[in-house]
């Protein structure tokens, strides 16, 4: 079974249509990426999946259940994009404070933290700490649940390359024990690291595809050149 | 997960220890003020001294505006860090949300309350008829709607410019009409009935019982019943006002 079936997902924000009838799924167990410029629906469509999205119309069904459902919030993590931890307590105390929600306790809080590359900053506060430090203390928050479908925008902002490619190894290695990754990025050289790829632009989805075969449509070995390729050809303008 | 969140709201106040000692020393040195004010004023024979009528008051005030302005801010910051979608997304339910604030708040009030009554009544000697127990529960159950209140306003203000500004719009005029700076029943009707409606009429009530009588009179415990239920009252519209669905 699929870990999230959306089918014609329209939301307007204000006036504005933001999502124009999405529809896909994300099987389990792996990483999708979310993929598109700022501004394309990214966040939007992973607000839906997480259910504090209002939606105009359509289905968004998230492990067999409608997105938002009571029983979801103990299956489905989310980090948002802006750090979203209390930047006056530790990131000790911001963990443990999530796992009490998840009836998890200290020990899985402080295992997370330093799941996070985080454990000599345990202590401190999570305002003290630089951005990308606060983005894993978010991080932390949201794998103390251990949750079945994790949810990321954008966790990889403002990292170094080496801290990013631990968070990646990190994320297939989630996969791997049976976790469903949705992660947004509008760096295409991350697309590269997951199983499944989502390109979104202006609210529409221009691909439903997987690194390997967006190289091979987009006719270049790199997945920058090959999405701009594709979105050219829906434009129908000439490569 | 009420315990969890009030534990993570005290947290954070003991990480801002500025803040604590404000809470817990600005309302005794502000009654210090009122003390020496009417220090030397004399009080007509048969008749309340003005400061052990208004100070008591002002214990039952005092948590409230204080409580209203903290949680307003803190609910405030929790919209806009981000923290609060975040909630709504896990298992914690709303009122478990609203009443973790109130218990934590609650309890500072508790303890700050505790201290201004001790300075109150040994260094200014406040004279009270009735027992400082219930001064000190009826300071908290103020607090407690200060804290609903600030719930329910936070929820209409986009930006902490109108937060505090909020302050003097739900808490002066139930300042003015609670019968502390005019007898109820010297008021213009509609306003005695405008008073009639408004908590922190019936916090003032109680706190004037337990000034004039020593024992508790079933009056108090009436109005003690109506800032309660206003309280409740209060949170649960604040919670009805805290959407999990934003668009």
């Amino acid at each position: 079974m699929d870990a999230v079936v959306v089918r014609d997902l329209v939301v307007e924000r204000g006036r504005r249509r933001v999502l124009h009838g999405l529809g896909f799924s994300v099987p389990p167990g792996q990483v999708t990426g979310l993929l598109g410029p700022s501004g394309s629906g990214k966040s939007t469509l992973m607000r839906a999946l997480v259910g504090v999205q209002r939606v105009r119309s359509g289905e968004v069904t998230v492990l067999g259940e409608p997105a938002g459902s009571p029983g979801l919030r103990r299956r489905v993590g989310y980090v948002t994009q802006a750090p979203s931890v209390y930047a006056d307590l530790t990131v000790r105390e911001n963990a443990r404070y999530f796992a009490a929600l998840y009836g998890r306790g200290a020990r899985e809080a402080d295992a997370a933290v330093a799941d996070v590359g985080l454990a000599d900053a345990a202590h401190q506060l999570v305002d003290d700490l630089s951005g990308g430090q606060r983005g894993r203390a978010s991080l932390a928050c949201a794998l103390v649940g251990e949750p079945e479908l994790l949810v990321l925008d954008e966790p990889t902002v403002g990292l170094d390359p080496v801290l990013r490619a631990e968070l990646w190894a990190r994320f297939a290695a989630l996969a791997a024990a049976g976790t469903t990754l949705v992660v947004s990025s509008h760096v295409m050289d991350e697309a590269g690291r997951c199983d499944r790829l989502l390109l979104l632009r202006d609210g529409d989805l221009l691909a439903d595809t997987t690194p390997a075969r967006l190289r091979a449509d987009g006719g270049s070995p790199d997945l920058e050149e090959a999405f701009l390729t594709l979105v050219r050809a829906s434009e129908g303008v000439p490569a | 997960m009420t315990a969890a969140t009030a534990g993570r709201v005290l947290r954070q106040l003991r990480h801002d220890p500025r803040t604590i000692a404000m809470m817990l020393l600005v309302p005794s040195l502000l009654l210090g003020l009122l003390y020496l004010l009417w220090e030397d004023l004399p009080t007509p024979p048969g008749q309340v001294a003005v400061f052990d009528r208004v100070g008591l008051t002002m214990l039952g005030i005092f948590p409230f505006v204080v409580m209203f302005l903290v949680t307003s801010i803190a609910m405030l910051r929790e919209r806009t860090s981000g923290t609060l979608e975040r909630l709504l997304t896990t298992p914690l339910s709303r009122p478990s949300l609203l009443l973790g604030y109130g218990t934590a708040f609650g309890l500072a009030a508790a303890l700050q309350a505790v201290v201004t009554v001790a300075v109150a009544t040994t260094l200014y000697d406040l004279s009270v008829a009735g027992s400082l127990v219930l001064v000190v529960l009826i300071a908290v159950v103020d607090a407690i709607l200060g804290v609903a209140l600030g719930l329910l306003a936070s929820a209409f203000a986009r930006s902490e410019f109108q937060a505090v500004q909020f302050m003097p719009v739900i808490v002066l005029p139930q300042f003015f009409l609670c019968g502390l700076l005019a007898p109820r029943e010297q008021m213009a009707g509609w306003l005695q009935a405008v008073s009639d409606v408004l908590p922190l009429t019936y916090a003032v009530d109680a706190l004037q019982e337990v000034g004039r009588s020593s024992e508790p009179t079933g009056r108090m415990w009436l109005d003690l019943a109506v800032v309660a239920g206003a309280a409740v009252l209060a949170l649960a519209l604040a919670a009805g006002t805290l959407r999990r669905r934003t668009s």
